[in-house]
């Protein structure tokens, strides 16, 4: 009898064990899978728990995202007074999909779990204290947001605004967009149901065309161009044929002007008066002369092969090839081929022309404060160097202050003349860009103002030559939002400095 | 002093200090309740729990009540059941406690206040009415047909009620007691005794069953008995956690009282058919397998409550997430079934090891005891006692972790629920008096 009861208690230790290990197993090896797994409600009622932070325009003022409390299983909901207005920027809180836009990259501090709040999280916890989330103050301008979406109305396209010399974000309007309450909505089936919406939309309201999606430059891309034919010593009164059409070398193919005629009547025309008209034979042949190296070295100086924003998860890099043989250079240097744009890094080409050379860091959000309305965190005006650049400096001021010349022209008298505003000098360049035989083009404005001193910095870019089709250009098209842009945030950032310029015309 | 005690006083003393540590220990978990109790007022409401004076002194007092009759009326007892028992049945008020806090209108924890009371006091009376264990021996058909008859109760149409798909309720006077938890104890004495007279005639093996010498063919009888048994309270209580457990007890003890492997084997042959027939005969033992080889497979409803009870375990961690800091009322019945998950959630891997080790602990004890005791029917009942606690752990803990199939059972001592808390006060008592027993006999032999 003894010894089967040794046995017998001997298996109940091992089935002791047994239990030992398996909740060993449950609770290291398998805690994180579990816990966070998405089925798993647990961290999201957690999360829910706590007042998140209110996203603040840059005007002190504007409430772009705030927090409302429920009667519900989760305490706040994420409420967006202005719907869709803000949408690309905020992005929005789904208790299905997660966080996305500043909601997903600044989760941390608006939940009051960044690294800064450690201390006081600590004295918080040991007082009793609630944790409350950190409020973001964004340089995002209401009235340019809003002029960038009345302005593009029902078009399918995207505006960036940026001031020149702190690389703060004023608008940045993605249209469509789609409303972010909804799917913030503490209801799994609709936020599902909106979302398959959404996605079933063939305007594809859900993606963000500003940072997400890269464009053919075309024209615009001339800036480049133009900058690297400066820097490498060009002058802007060189003089360049203008035949029809520009034959391209090993090819048969040839590189024509807009509606197929010449820039200057045939007569030869100077590199600022081509930049005026935006002539397409006198770039390429540009292109031609700098070379590939030239021109790919010029475009990466001004962000191209790098992600520029930091405080949005994953933006898209603007694309420039890394080897071009000599067609190929011709149609890069007009902004086609395979070059590609986000709508942010041309707005950033236009800002570092306008700001002497030097590019900034673009970023939204300028500083995090607590309740009590101490900083948490700053964001300073930061310089930006591109990954391979020495420097931020993409072009010299010198360089700058001829190309701010030439788009003074191209509004003045050249493509861009819709972007005149009364009493203020405007700088910018038109792009129509050719996206795919018997697609309409994308049309594009990049510019500044007012142009001495850049208060704004702006790239409007147009899908599929918006209501116009085909015959659309970036002039006709894309220049007006970016007046309408462009006056907004003058008005906005100061009638003192946007009346300047009227005393002095 | 003399050289020679005489052996009457060093009994005396050795039986005081027993005594003495079994109230120590009795005091250290009487401050990890409170401890427990404490950190679950500050976690809710920020303060120290207003009632922790009263509720300490309540406490104190039950367990003194409990120590003094064991000192007096069952000296030499083991020092060490009784205060795992309590430490166990405290942590499990603070949780049923801690549940309220989630669903304030349950009010759990008066009833099971009051039901730990009543606990107490049968534990006691265990004590004071039974003082020799022997004296069982004497009413084994008395109880053990008692005790089926108890058992089977709840499928008499009236008193009995189902709840969940298991009809093992009796429900009267606004009561529900659970005839199962208590039946339990009486099929073990009657196992043990019957099996104590048997043991020699089911052990002498007559046939020739192949390579096997086998024991006559009618001593299984008893086995398939038992067998028919928990099938029984498988196909008409649905419970099959009850019917696991009867017969794995039944087999186990078979085996310890007959040194016979092929009792072991018929046993385990038997449970597989039963178990087969069960799964292809029952939807619900098909669902209860399925969830257990996927419950992701449908987290919003078949799979719910296990998927709850991982998510609960890996949520808590190591560290756990502190005491009513975690979500364990997502888990349908966490109060009964599921409460190993709620400590593990919030008191994370480092709370679950520790009663999983308390649990351990009384288990070893109960074998101890067992292997001290002179008499065979005070071994098997001992045994008896030990193997369903410990299965009874095993099972429902393994069904809580996914390690086994589902398949309700209260957690001695931390579920909520009266009858499982007395059964096993009832079940302390019991090996405890065994465990006097030797000591006795002990005296005797010197």
């Amino acid at each position: 009898m003894i010894p089967q009861l040794r046995r017998v208690a001997l298996l109940m230790f091992v089935l002791f064990a047994a239990l030992l290990v398996n909740v060993n197993y449950l609770q290291v090896l398998r805690a994180a899978e579990l816990r966070d797994d998405p089925r798993n409600s647990r961290g999201l009622i957690e999360e829910y728990q706590t007042r998140r932070g209110l996203m603040i325009g840059g005007d002190g003022e504007t409430e772009l995202a705030v927090v409302e409390e429920t009667d519900g299983r989760l305490r706040y909901r994420r409420q967006y007074p202005a719907g869709p207005l803000y949408a690309h920027v905020t992005g929005y809180q789904s208790l299905v999909f997660g966080p996305e836009e500043l909601e997903r990259s600044f989760n941390d501090y608006l939940t009051g779990a960044a690294p800064e709040r450690f201390a006081r999280n600590l004295t918080d916890l040991l007082a009793g204290r609630e944790r409350a989330g950190d409020d973001l103050r964004l340089s995002i301008l209401p009235p340019a947001q809003q002029a960038a979406q009345d302005a593009l109305g029902d078009r399918r396209g995207a505006v960036v605004a940026l001031e020149p010399v702190s690389g703060d974000i004023l608008a940045l309007w993605s249209s469509p967009s789609y409303d972010p309450n909804r799917m913030s909505s503490h209801d799994r089936d609709d936020i599902i149901a909106y979302r398959e919406e959404l996605l079933a939309d063939g305007d594809r309201p859900l993606i963000n065309r500003a940072i997400r999606e890269t464009y053919p430059p075309g024209s615009t891309f001339k800036l480049v161009t133009g900058a690297a034919a400066l820097e490498s010593g060009i002058p802007p009164d060189a003089e360049f044929d203008d035949p029809s059409e520009l034959q391209l070398p090993q090819t048969t193919a040839t590189i024509g002007n807009f509606g197929g005629g010449l820039c200057n009547d045939g007569q030869p025309l100077t590199l600022l008066r081509a930049m005026e008209v935006s002539c397409n034979t006198t770039f390429a042949k540009l292109g031609l002369d700098l070379g590939a190296e030239a021109l790919i070295a010029q475009a990466e100086a001004f962000g191209f092969n790098t992600a520029i924003i930091e405080q949005v998860p994953v933006p898209a890099d603007s694309r420039m090839p890394k080897e071009l043989n000599e067609p190929q250079t011709a149609q890069s240097a007009i902004g086609q081929f395979d070059v590609r744009a986000t709508p942010l890094q041309m707005a950033m080409i236009a800002a570092a022309i306008g700001n002497g050379g030097v590019l900034m860091t673009p970023h939204l959000v300028t500083e995090v404060t607590d309740t009590s309305g101490s900083d948490v965190a700053t964001f300073d005006p930061q310089p930006f160097t591109p990954s391979g650049q020495a420097d931020p400096q993409a072009i010299s001021a010198q360089t700058a202050q001829t190309l701010t010349e030439m788009m003074i022209g191209v509004v003045e008298r050249g493509s861009g003349t819709a972007a005149q505003i009364a009493g203020v000098q405007v700088a910018g360049k038109t792009g129509t860009a050719q996206t795919a035989e018997g697609r309409a083009p994308t049309v594009w404005f990049t510019g500044f103002a007012p142009a001495e001193n850049p208060q704004v910095a702006v790239a409007v870019m147009i899908e599929d030559g918006g209501e116009v089709g085909s015959e659309a250009t970036g002039g006709q098209l894309a220049a007006p939002v970016a007046k309408a842009v462009m006056e907004a945030a003058l008005q906005a950032s100061g009638p003192d400095e946007a009346a300047q310029p009227d005393e002095d015309g | 002093m003399s050289a020679v005690a005489a052996p009457a006083q060093v009994d005396a003393r050795a039986t005081r200090r027993n005594a003495n540590r079994e109230l120590a220990l009795l005091a250290v978990g009487i401050v990890a309740v409170l401890v427990a109790y404490t950190l679950l007022g500050f976690a809710q409401e920020g303060v120290v729990p207003p009632g922790l004076g009263a509720y300490g002194g309540a406490l104190a007092a039950l367990a003194l009540a409990a120590h003094l009759v064991t000192r007096r009326f069952a000296p030499g007892a083991d020092p060490c059941l009784l205060p795992v028992a309590f430490t166990l049945n405290g942590l499990g008020l603070v949780m049923v406690r801690r549940l309220d806090y989630a669903d304030p209108e349950a009010a759990l924890a008066p009833a099971q206040t009051i039901w730990t009371v009543l606990a107490v006091v049968a534990f006691c009376a265990t004590l004071l009415f039974i003082r020799d264990h022997r004296s069982l021996d004497s009413f084994r058909y008395i109880i053990g047909i008692g005790a089926l008859v108890f058992m089977l109760l709840p499928l008499l149409p009236g008193i009995g009620v189902e709840v969940n798909g298991a009809r093992i309720w009796l429900r009267f006077a606004g009561f529900s007691i659970q005839p199962g938890e208590v039946a339990k104890i009486g099929l073990a004495i009657f196992f043990a005794s019957y099996l104590a007279e048997k043991r020699e005639l089911l052990s002498i093996a007559t046939n020739r069953f192949g390579p096997f010498m086998v024991p006559p063919a009618r001593a299984f009888g008893p086995v398939l008995a038992t067998w028919l048994a928990s099938l029984g309270v498988l196909i008409f209580q649905k419970d099959l956690g009850l019917s696991l457990l009867l017969f794995g007890m039944f087999v186990l003890l078979l085996y310890v009282a007959t040194s016979r492997l092929i009792y072991v084997f018929g046993g385990a042959l038997l449970f597989g058919a039963g178990a087969f027939l069960a799964w292809t005969t029952f939807a619900h033992v098909q669902r209860r397998i399925a969830i257990w080889l996927d419950p992701f497979a449908d987290v919003e409803d078949a799979g719910f409550q296990l998927v709850q009870s991982l998510f609960a375990l890996g949520t808590g961690g190591i560290l756990g997430t502190g005491l009513g800091q975690g979500r364990p009322d997502f888990i349908p019945f966490v109060e009964t079934d599921f409460i190993f998950s709620a400590f593990g959630e919030e008191l994370g891997l480092l709370g679950t090891t520790a009663l999983l080790l308390l649990f351990f602990l009384m288990s070893g004890r109960g074998f101890a005891i067992a292997l001290r005791c002179r008499d065979d029917f005070g071994r098997l009942l001992a045994a008896c006692l030990t193997i369903i606690f410990s299965l009874q752990v095993f099972v429902i803990v393994g069904g809580v972790t996914r390690l086994i199939p589902l398949t309700g059972l209260t957690l001695p001592f931390l579920s909520y629920g009266g009858s499982s808390l007395l059964t096993n006060y009832v079940l302390v008592a019991l090996l405890l008096r065994i465990s006097t027993a030797e000591q006795r006999t002990d005296v005797v032999a010197a």
